[in-house]
């Protein structure tokens, strides 16, 4: 760089010429990173394990939140974030050879692998933005209670989960939904669920088959079903419909799930997006030959570094999101 | 950089002859205990599931140690942290375990707590 000023001195240990521990400044700066990184997931992933040994007799089995792939019907937990974490491994796989092509100075190898990488890593996010979407839009819906527990249906005789559509009556001209042109100091509702509560407690009252399942585990570590008689009573406690998850509602179970995953997952996938992004760039420099001038493939070794962080915390998340 | 890279993982039980061949090898294994972890989250063994080892059913010890073993070969060969001189590396492995589990005990103690008050009736949350 023509505008760094030479004193001459970079040579001698003061001067900036030694290179303490064996590694690099770009590199060693990289770790610093890395590690108050790596103690930012800490803390959002032990401030999940609060709140979940808070709540660890109501906290949702993420088995039944996550039970979908892509263009398959059906019941299939985990294999989806099975084959996620198998492309964020096989991305990391490439960057180490990406690395150890630049050691070798093969330029040729260096693209292809980066090239790869970036694929790896933008499958990755797209899942991710997939898991999202099936996560909000929801899977059978369910009615939330005064005191935001979540009330689950069940069909009695098969024992599978039952929808809100399979059994919830339609009550025609209830309440229609604001809409901001419609008033003066009205600001606008959001979307409505597709029934109402009065249609969802009047279509279970009239269908016998249906039971309601609570949040509270019991001692095999599954959700407790009512009988009918305890389901009839429970429904009166519920106070409105909740579809999908958000930030304030979640049918799958306790909100705080719903929230932690979104903050976690959503921090991890910016982690990845901007690892592409970085990825991209030094993906061009290669190509540019900017190392080929420098002499050395350092620059690819950092950001490799930074990638196999990024797989290092989805192992973790994945651990305590999803298995344990 | 480390161009002179150790080959083998185990401690010597696996050699390697180069280190792309390391980086494939260490991939089967990440591989290999992926499944393990996923098969065993699948299927959910019940004397895994209801035997507890400190208050934590057996399954997610593994689960939890199984991690931990990832997290080792990731951080040592693609990391190159095996590679790296020893003070360095040490600094960079010990103090986040060090934070981590101090954190760890704290909080979930911490939530222990508050489960418990909420169980024995001093505040009312299910209604």
């Amino acid at each position: 760089m023509d505008a760094t000023v030479s004193t001459g001195t970079e040579d001698s240990v003061w001067g900036g010429g030694n290179k303490p521990l064996g590694a690099s400044y770009g590199k060693m700066m990289m770790w610093f990173f890395i590690m108050s990184d790596a103690l930012t997931f800490s803390g959002f992933l032990v401030a999940y394990g609060f709140s979940r040994f808070k709540f660890i007799e109501l906290w949702p089995i993420a088995d039944e939140v996550f039970t979908h792939v892509p263009f398959f019907h059906g019941n299939y937990p985990m294999y989806y974030v099975a084959f996620m974490t198998f492309v964020l491994i096989m991305s990391s796989v490439t960057m180490v050879l990406a690395v150890d092509a630049g050691h070798k100075m093969k330029q040729k190898s260096v693209i292809l692998y980066m090239f790869l990488t970036i694929i790896g890593g933008a499958i990755f996010v797209g899942s991710q933005a997939w898991e999202w979407a099936t996560f909000i839009k929801g899977d059978y819906g369910a009615l939330e209670t005064n005191s935001g527990r979540i009330l689950q249906f069940v069909d009695a005789e098969t024992g599978e989960r039952a929808a809100l559509a399979d059994f919830a009556k339609t009550i025609p001209d209830e309440r229609e939904r604001h809409v901001e042109s419609e008033g003066i100091w009205f600001y606008g509702e959001g979307s409505m669920p597709s029934y109402s509560l009065n249609e969802v407690v009047e279509g279970f009252k009239a269908t016998p088959n249906i039971l309601i399942r609570t949040e509270q585990l019991n001692e095999e570590g599954e959700k407790t079903l009512l009988d009918r008689k305890e389901s009839l009573s429970k429904i009166l406690e519920a106070n409105q419909v909740v579809e999908g998850a958000n930030l304030i509602h979640n049918e799958y179970g306790h909100r705080l799930f719903a929230d932690f995953f979104f903050f976690i997952t959503g921090f991890h996938g910016f982690h990845v997006f901007s690892g592409v992004v970085i990825n991209v760039i030094i993906f061009f420099n290669v190509i540019l030959g900017t190392y080929e001038r420098r002499g050395h493939y350092e620059m690819v070794e950092k950001v490799g570094l930074y990638w196999h962080f990024v797989d290092l915390v989805w192992v973790f998340v994945f651990t305590f999101f999803y298995l344990v | 950089m480390a161009h002179n890279h150790k080959l083998e993982i185990f401690r010597g039980l696996v050699k390697f002859k180069s280190n792309t061949q390391k980086i494939w090898g260490v991939l089967i294994f990440l591989s290999i205990v992926t499944t393990v972890e996923v098969a065993l989250g699948i299927i959910k063994p019940r004397f895994l599931t209801h035997s507890y080892f400190l208050g934590m059913k057996l399954l997610n010890w593994i689960f939890i140690i199984l991690t931990l073993v990832k997290a080792y070969y990731i951080a040592w060969d693609f990391m190159h942290l095996r590679d790296e001189k020893t003070p360095l590396r040490r600094v960079i492995v010990w103090t986040p375990i060090f934070l981590v589990c101090y954190l760890i005990f704290i909080l979930l103690f911490e939530a222990d707590y508050i489960y418990n008050v909420y169980k024995d009736g001093f505040i009312t949350w299910n209604f």
